[in-house]
């Protein structure tokens, strides 16, 4: 019953007599009008990633390692390649804030310079793929036919040598430094880069914005430059964030059989190799450099899939 | 009568499908077009309806055939002049939210075409030009800073035109503008483009499969079946008279908003599974119902022609 009582009043409100209505017409420029803030497709992924709160600590790890292996060095007394043989292997202490190594080099300041070259290495690796990758991978997408053909195939062959034993030849040739390093990690490196950019452009080429700037005597150099690369931007950043990690992780690798950057010059998988004789004496030279590259490995996949996400929300599940 | 504004010719457009199959998307079309006209195309899904269109604008080099603008082989021409004579002849396409690129301002897709032949002196003109473009279209000209992805499906079409007539173009090719559209907004855009057709003088062919949109918009329709034209005629007699055996079946149909006629009606059925536009190298022409490779088009009455 009390439910029949509350509609009493709605039903005495529901009379109403046509003099109730007024027309106040329809402005039909007034419905067209957008109340949204306006947001460009990179502000709307960018606001997409904030919201993602492990990709945006995954970021904060990143920016603090970066800025770390700049400054880290610095804001220190000590340098990273002078012995002190008074001091050697000591525990982490107010002085050596991450001990000292057998030769009594201060670890904080190795481990950041470590730190440098493997990002160096890894940054300069996935650029160098990026710019051979998108120009290669461009071409084989926009021509097609037989240009891409005869492309594929030798990027292909270039892909089934095992890509070890060409590192291995490379370091063995020239003498182990950074450059030969990159040399050897972006030899084979560029070839996956170069697939995704063929991929997203053959699937872009058809698209009809395409043919509609075609239509209008859009020459290849706009299609390629205002069109397609712009669209293919999102999995070409995706795939670059995670090949940096690969690229730290194979320089560590390198490093770590003592193919790497030589002596005194520190890197992260050089000196785990350089613990490994004593690690149960002295764990800390161990410890920090291989927390260190676990934690940027991490960091940088994290960040890559919170960037996928972003960049492409229709691919999450 | 007006002059033929287009006239194409035995045009034709094969797809290499690899290990000697060859696709005859269009396999030999002749018609024409009159300065001011509406030519509707119909036909079923993969019939070669949009490859014509996208073939006769030459976005795909057509493999026999001519296409005349104003008396101007436009496959002859070269380069440079292929690009100014993209200014005279333009394309709406079907998916109003593939044809936008979504990296672009309104601005810039609008502007695009102005960047591309020169046509605005300064960002100034370009700007100007461009929000004459929108209040044409019906669209608010305080707009033009946002993005494709902000629009609805309707109003993107109507940036779609706006970009087609941002070159002054005397023939438009409208690639089925209205099928991704709801019903509401499909009255809408053809309203639009007739009125467009009115102001600006503007020549139509307008591809379509909803045969009572193309009744409705159409001077003459062309109904294709399989890369063929096989009937042409003004749209009332087409549509009174069907002659052709595909057009009668076509024109079954039609829906009709009559539930009990709808019920009772007989449909035609084409028993052509086993026809399909793909050819091999070796093997003899696919299945095909109305014997077209040996039928030409005749005149039967004026204005009316029917393959035989």
């Amino acid at each position: 019953m009390a439910l029949h009582n509350e509609l009493i009043p709605q039903a005495d409100a529901a009379q109403l007599s046509p003099e109730d209505f007024r027309k106040i017409g329809a402005n039909e420029k007034q419905s067209e009008v957008i109340q949204r803030e306006s947001l460009s497709a990179w502000r709307d992924s960018w606001e997409r990633l904030l919201q993602n709160k492990l990709a945006v600590t995954a970021m904060i790890v990143m920016l603090i390692i970066i800025i770390m292996s700049i400054i880290g060095p610095m804001i220190s007394n000590f340098d990273y390649q002078t012995n002190d043989l008074m001091n050697t292997n000591k525990a982490p202490n107010s002085v050596h804030w991450f001990g000292t190594d057998d030769l009594g080099r201060d670890m904080f300041v190795r481990t950041w310079m470590g730190a440098r070259i493997s990002l160096t290495v890894g940054l300069a690796a996935a650029l160098i793929d990026l710019m051979i990758g998108v120009i290669y991978g461009g071409i084989m997408g926009y021509f097609g036919g037989r240009v891409d053909e005869i492309m594929n195939k030798f990027a292909e062959i270039l892909y089934s040598v095992p890509y070890l034993l060409v590192t291995i030849l490379l370091l063995v040739v020239f003498e182990p430094s950074m450059g030969t390093i990159i040399l050897a990690l972006t030899i084979t490196g560029w070839i996956n880069m170069s697939w995704i950019v063929r991929g997203e452009i053959i699937q872009l080429k058809n698209r009809e914005y395409v043919l509609a700037s075609r239509s209008m005597g859009a020459g290849s150099g706009r299609l390629l430059f205002r069109h397609l690369l712009p669209n293919a931007m999102g999995p070409i950043i995706v795939t670059l964030t995670l090949s940096v990690p690969n690229a730290i992780f194979s320089e560590a690798f390198l490093s770590y059989l003592g193919l790497g950057v030589q002596e005194p010059i520190a890197s992260l998988g050089s000196m785990i190799n350089a613990s490994m004789s004593a690690w149960n004496l002295y764990p800390w030279r161990m410890l920090f450099p291989a927390i260190l590259i676990s934690l940027t490995m991490l960091a940088f996949n994290i960040f890559g899939d919170g960037l996928r996400d972003a960049l492409d929300p229709k691919l999450k599940k | 009568m007006s002059q033929p504004l287009i006239e194409v010719e035995g045009l034709k457009k094969y797809f290499n499908l690899g290990r000697g199959n060859i696709l005859k998307a269009v396999n030999g079309i002749d018609f024409s077009i009159n300065e001011g006209e509406t030519l509707g195309v119909v036909g079923e899904s993969g019939c070669g309806k949009s490859t014509a269109g996208r073939t006769i604008l030459r976005l795909y080099e057509p493999t026999a055939g001519s296409v005349r603008f104003n008396g101007t082989d436009i496959y002859k021409l070269s380069p440079s002049k292929m690009k100014a004579m993209r200014r005279d002849m333009q394309m709406i396409f079907q998916d109003p939210y593939a044809s936008l690129n979504p990296r672009f301002t309104v601005t810039d897709i609008i502007g695009e075409a102005l960047d591309i032949h020169n046509m605005a002196g300064s960002r100034k003109e370009r700007k100007k030009r461009v929000e004459e473009l929108l209040d044409l279209v019906g669209l608010n000209p305080d707009h033009a800073t946002r993005y494709p992805h902000e629009f609805s499906g309707g109003q993107r079409q109507r940036i779609g035109i706006a970009r087609a007539l941002a070159v002054n173009p005397k023939f438009i090719i409208c690639d089925e503008p209205i099928s991704a559209l709801d019903v509401s907004i499909q009255a809408q855009v053809v309203n639009l483009l007739q009125d467009l057709q009115k102001r600006l003088g503007l020549t139509y062919l307008f591809i379509a499969h909803d045969l009572s949109m193309v009744k409705h918009i159409s001077d003459r329709v062309a109904v294709m079946y399989m890369g063929r034209v096989v009937e042409l005629a003004p749209s009332e007699e087409l549509y009174a008279n069907p002659l052709h055996a595909y057009t009668k079946t076509l024109l079954s149909a039609i829906p009709v908003p009559d539930p009990e006629i709808e019920a009772n009606k007989k449909h035609i059925l084409l028993n052509d599974e086993a026809a399909g536009p793909i050819h091999s190298k070796d093997g003899a022409p696919s299945q095909d119902l109305f014997n077209l490779d040996n039928s030409q088009l005749v005149e039967v009455s004026k204005g009316h022609w029917v393959a035989m």
